[in-house]
């Protein structure tokens, strides 16, 4: 099957559906891959660089009546009739804010596939758009904010004096959250981040981040089932508003992320807490295409205050790193296209019993099929607090203290028996025994771990003394028994030699760093 | 002072000097010494005892007696040079094979000598109680031939390494015994050579049954336990020749084997008993194919972008380092790394390999140096803060099952805890799973990514990559 990859349209969108490196692993999936001329331009990939990969380079109506068509951003209303009937369409839809588009695509017998609705679990994570988009749009949010800032984010003492640490405040540890306090700890500065999800608290940690809770002790923690976070209660959200008010009058940068899916992002951060901040401070808004997460944020504008806070709404903060966003988007596409593509023949196969591929089915030849039924993320049922404790193990079936205790009695009476009893050279040997086993015991008891190999080598070298008795036995008159204990005294001789041998090669070896 | 006497007494120097040499090899500082000690009693054990053949029996038998030890000398020390250290189980269990055999010839040749000499230097129940001796030596040297012939070939591939699963097995193995009871009380009373051939076909069937029916993951168990068994077969020649320096050296041997094993199965959270007796391996697998979700790949270029991004890196070897023969690119990621200032450590499960301290070898040999090389439980507090874990051919060790999955058949098990690290990588051939056949979810969790393919090919493709 051919796949189209189309020249984006949108005013402003940098990024292309494919990259050389993306077509070359769709080609050994066995597809032919048609690019529109200029398609990777934006994203600094020369058509030349495609043609090498194996695409072939087309126009636009080629590209666009392909039998799958891939986009980053969604046809507008007015594209639509350009895509071929019984044609696939993969790409970035938001279906759930565009009905209008929805019902379109599915006015047509086409196929249109979302590659935002994938379902937020393990097994679907390479293909999670979302996610891989937000991870760079995240780093890119502190980029943006370092730049309009006016000062280091590390502290320094310098000669010229000491420069204090930039304080970073992130709302929302999803991945973009997540994205951002790795990329402004590792800039220096000092981050904090809230949630409403406890479980993130590690994660924010784990980045360099300082966990802000909000405490609101009446209500249940919100554990997230479907991996987003939900919209929050009124205490919450009254609790959230102090802390967000008291450190927007403490720190320099604020970069929000919250999104709740399908409804307009919450308000986190109102004019008074702009107005309390110092001048100088940056606030990203990553939610301004949402509506915003900051009042006074505009969509794709920079602002400044009166009082000197520079308010940045940019929405393609992903597609400002055109190059890295291609690579990934398009690395998302071939992983789903390996999904769809279970004969590798290149031949797609849609199984709308797999939960992916009925997740991000929002058109299926004609036939609407959004939204798509709930998906549980977690196998576990979402209720930490209650859950069970793990069955009590069953006990194993050790002998209770009073049996060991009569076990060992009997032992030692009968070893006392044995050696009250029995004719003269047996009780000798038997404390011989007895003692060599105490200690062999004791001496062994203390091995580094790392020395059991060479210390099994040498106790085997050892044991080969039962030479000892072979000899012993070799001056008899007797062929058979010359016969055996001289084959004794070889196989014995073998062990004693090699044993000690390899001992001493295999020590040769262990040097301390 | 007669040469029996002069012997007596070497022999006493020599146990002292066996004690020593254990003793010394429980640290690598003084490991060396400890060989030079066994090597030392070693010769005045043989010395005394030459000595006292030569005093009683002039002229007989000194040549073949001389021609052995050389021949068998230079058999073991040209094994000694050419065995890879990945084919150090298969020599030791060789070796202990040797000892099993050497144990039933001596006991045969107590018999023999019984019966050529009639019942002189044996009066009364002395002579009833080296009956019992030499039936006991020859059933114990039996199962220490066969069991580490078996455990040879398993470990050397030559049979398959899987359990063998013979019917009502825990009735044949003390069937076994029962009959071995009633054999010796047989042979006691009437002593005859049908009973000794028939006891040493039970034994040698009985040791082969033991560890055929015991599963390859098994094996460090296995291997210390034949060291065992080598021992208290030497301990029992002691018995039947009079011999304080056999018993002492078997002893020792016996109980240091035993306790090895022991250190194995708590390693394995497993009864010795139910290892030994071949029981475990055989436990349902818990839940069949349960979904776990999908695992990631990675590319041996990213690997060595995630590695030489971390402040510190821990890796955890397993069999299939061995297999692969994976040990020198992975020193010499060890050496590049640190070179770079990561902190690099090994942590390594107690029965990982398939000897005990297999890994520790295999490192050594690669010139790793052993003060970065640490066990379990010194490591295992440390994942949480370590950056890139590298999996390398260990599967069961690392299964999180085994710590969090109540109904997994390796529950209980202690397992380095990997996957509380930031990233893992599993170097691992295919999805299969390990020895104990049991799935493993770490393959599978969001911070683990899965490299295929050989891992002495995948290490030094990371090499390169690092260039």
């Amino acid at each position: 099957m051919l796949i189209g990859v189309t020249r984006e349209t949108r005013p402003g969108e940098t990024r292309v559906a494919a990259t050389p490196a993306t077509v070359k692993q769709l080609v050994a999936l066995g597809y032919d891959v048609l690019v529109e001329r200029g398609a990777g331009e934006l994203s600094s990939f020369a058509d030349e660089a495609y043609a090498e990969a194996g695409a072939r380079i087309g126009t636009a109506e080629e590209a666009w009546t392909a039998d799958v068509v891939f986009r980053v951003n969604g046809p507008t209303l007015e594209e639509v009739p350009r895509l071929r009937d019984g044609s696939v369409l993969v790409s970035l839809l938001a279906p759930a804010l565009n009905p209008e588009l929805v019902d379109a695509l599915a006015a047509r017998p086409i196929t249109a596939l979302a590659m935002d609705a994938v379902p937020r679990i393990s097994r679907a994570q390479s293909l999670d758009v979302l996610s891989s988009m937000a991870n760079i749009a995240g780093y890119r949010a502190v980029v943006e904010a370092a730049h309009e800032f006016g000062r280091f984010f590390t502290g320094q003492v310098t000669a010229a004096g000491k420069v204090p640490p930039a304080k970073v405040l992130v709302a929302g540890a999803g991945v973009a959250g997540l994205a951002a306090i790795g990329a402004a700890s590792s800039l220096g500065a000092i981050v904090r981040a809230t949630d409403p999800r406890p479980e993130v608290a590690d994660q924010v940690r784990s980045l360099g981040g300082e966990y802000l809770e909000v405490i609101v002790p009446e209500e249940e923690k919100q554990i997230s089932a479907d991996g987003y976070a939900k919209a929050t209660s009124e205490a919450y959200d009254a609790a959230a508003a102090r802390l967000y008010s008291e450190q927007a009058a403490d720190v320099d940068i604020i970069i929000t992320t919250a999104l709740i899916p399908g409804r307009p992002a919450p308000r986190l951060i109102t004019a008074a807490d702009v107005a309390a901040m110092k001048p100088g401070s940056v606030i990203v808004d990553m939610a301004a295409a949402q509506g915003g997460n900051v009042e006074g944020s505009v969509v794709d504008q920079k602002i400044v205050t009166d009082n000197g806070v520079t308010i940045i709404g940019y929405t393609d903060l992903a597609g400002r790193l055109p190059t890295q966003a291609s690579q990934l988007y398009g690395t998302n596409l071939v992983n789903l296209m390996k999904l769809l593509t279970p004969g590798k023949d290149g031949h797609l196969v849609l199984d709308l019993d797999d939960v992916v591929q009925r997740g991000i089915t929002v058109v299926k030849d004609g036939e609407k099929l959004w939204p798509p039924p709930p998906v549980q993320v977690s196998a576990t049922p979402p209720a930490p607090v209650a859950a069970t404790e793990p069955a009590p193990q069953e006990e194993k079936k050790g002998l209770s203290p009073a049996v060991k205790l009569g076990l060992i009695a009997v032992g030692v009476v009968v070893l006392f028996l044995v050696n009250a009893l029995a004719p003269a050279p047996l009780p000798e040997h038997f404390t011989v025994l007895t003692l060599a086993i105490v200690v062999g015991f004791y001496v062994i008891g203390k091995v580094h771990h790392a020395l059991h190999t060479p210390l099994m080598s040498v106790t085997n070298a050892i044991s080969g003394v039962i030479v000892v008795g072979a000899l012993l036995q070799v001056g008899q008159d007797h062929l058979a028994i010359r016969l055996l204990a001289t084959a004794a005294i070889l196989l014995a001789s073998i062990n004693v030699f090699g044993g000690f041998a390899v001992t001493r090669r295999m020590l040769g070896m262990f040097q301390k760093g | 002072m007669s040469a029996l006497s002069i012997a007596n007494a070497a022999y006493l120097v020599a146990a002292l000097l066996f004690i020593l040499s254990l003793a010394g090899l429980s640290k690598h500082e003084t490991a060396r010494n400890g060989v030079w000690y066994g090597i030392a009693g070693m010769i005045i054990a043989l010395a005394a005892t030459i000595g006292r053949v030569v005093d009683g029996h002039p002229g007989y038998g000194i040549g073949l007696l001389i021609g052995a030890v050389i021949i068998g000398a230079a058999i073991g020390l040209w094994r000694a040079r050419i065995v890879e250290m990945t084919g150090m189980p298969e020599l030791i269990a060789l070796l202990h094979s040797f000892v099993g055999l050497a144990a039933v010839l001596v006991g045969w040749n107590g018999f023999l000598e019984v019966e050529r000499n009639g019942e002189g230097g044996f009066v009364g129940s002395l002579l009833r109680i080296h009956h019992a001796e030499v039936f006991i030596g020859i059933f114990i040297g039996a199962v220490t031939f066969t069991g580490s012939i078996v455990a040879f070939l398993k470990l050397s591939a030559r049979i398959t390494s899987a359990p063998l699963m013979l019917p009502g097995k825990n009735v044949l193995n003390v069937g076994a015994l029962v009959v071995f009871v009633v054999l010796t009380v047989l042979f006691i009373v009437h002593p005859q050579l049908w009973l000794i051939v028939v006891v040493t076909a039970l034994a040698l069937a009985l040791g082969w049954h033991l560890v055929a029916s015991i599963g390859g993951g098994d094996m460090p168990v296995v291997v210390s336990m034949l060291n065992s068994y080598s021992g208290w077969a030497a301990a029992a020649s002691g018995f039947l020749l009079n011999n304080d320096v056999l018993i002492v050296t078997g002893a020792l041997v016996g109980s240091s084997g035993a306790y090895l094993s022991y250190i194995m199965c708590q390693a394995m959270n497993r009864s010795f008993i139910s290892v030994i007796a071949g029981g475990f391996g055989i436990e349902a697998k818990a839940g069949g194919e349960e979904d776990y979700g999908e695992h990631r790949e990675i590319k041996a270029e990213d690997a060595a972008e995630l590695l030489a991004g971390a402040s510190s890196v821990v890796i955890t070897p397993g069999y299939g380092m061995a297999v692969a023969q994976a040990q020198y690119p992975v020193a010499e990621l060890t050496r590049r790394l640190r070179e770079k200032g990561v902190n690099v450590r090994f942590g390594i499960h107690p029965v990982a390999g398939r000897l005990p301290g297999h890994m520790n070898v295999l490192l050594a040999e690669a010139k790793v140096p052993y003060d970065i090389v640490l066990e379990m439980d010194e490591i295992n507090d440390d994942f949480a803060a370590t950056d890139v874990v590298l999996v390398i051919g260990a599967n069961d060790t690392v299964n999180p099952a085994a710590a969090e999955d109540p109904g997994s058949p390796i529950a209980g098990m202690p397992v380095l805890r990997v996957w509380e690290a930031r990233d893992v990588i599993v170097f691992k051939r295919s999805m299969a799973t390990g020895y104990a056949g049991v799935q493993n979810p770490l393959f599978f969790r969001d911070n683990t990514q899965m490299l295929f393919g050989d891992a002495k090919d995948r290490v030094s493709a990371i090499l390169d990559a690092l260039g």
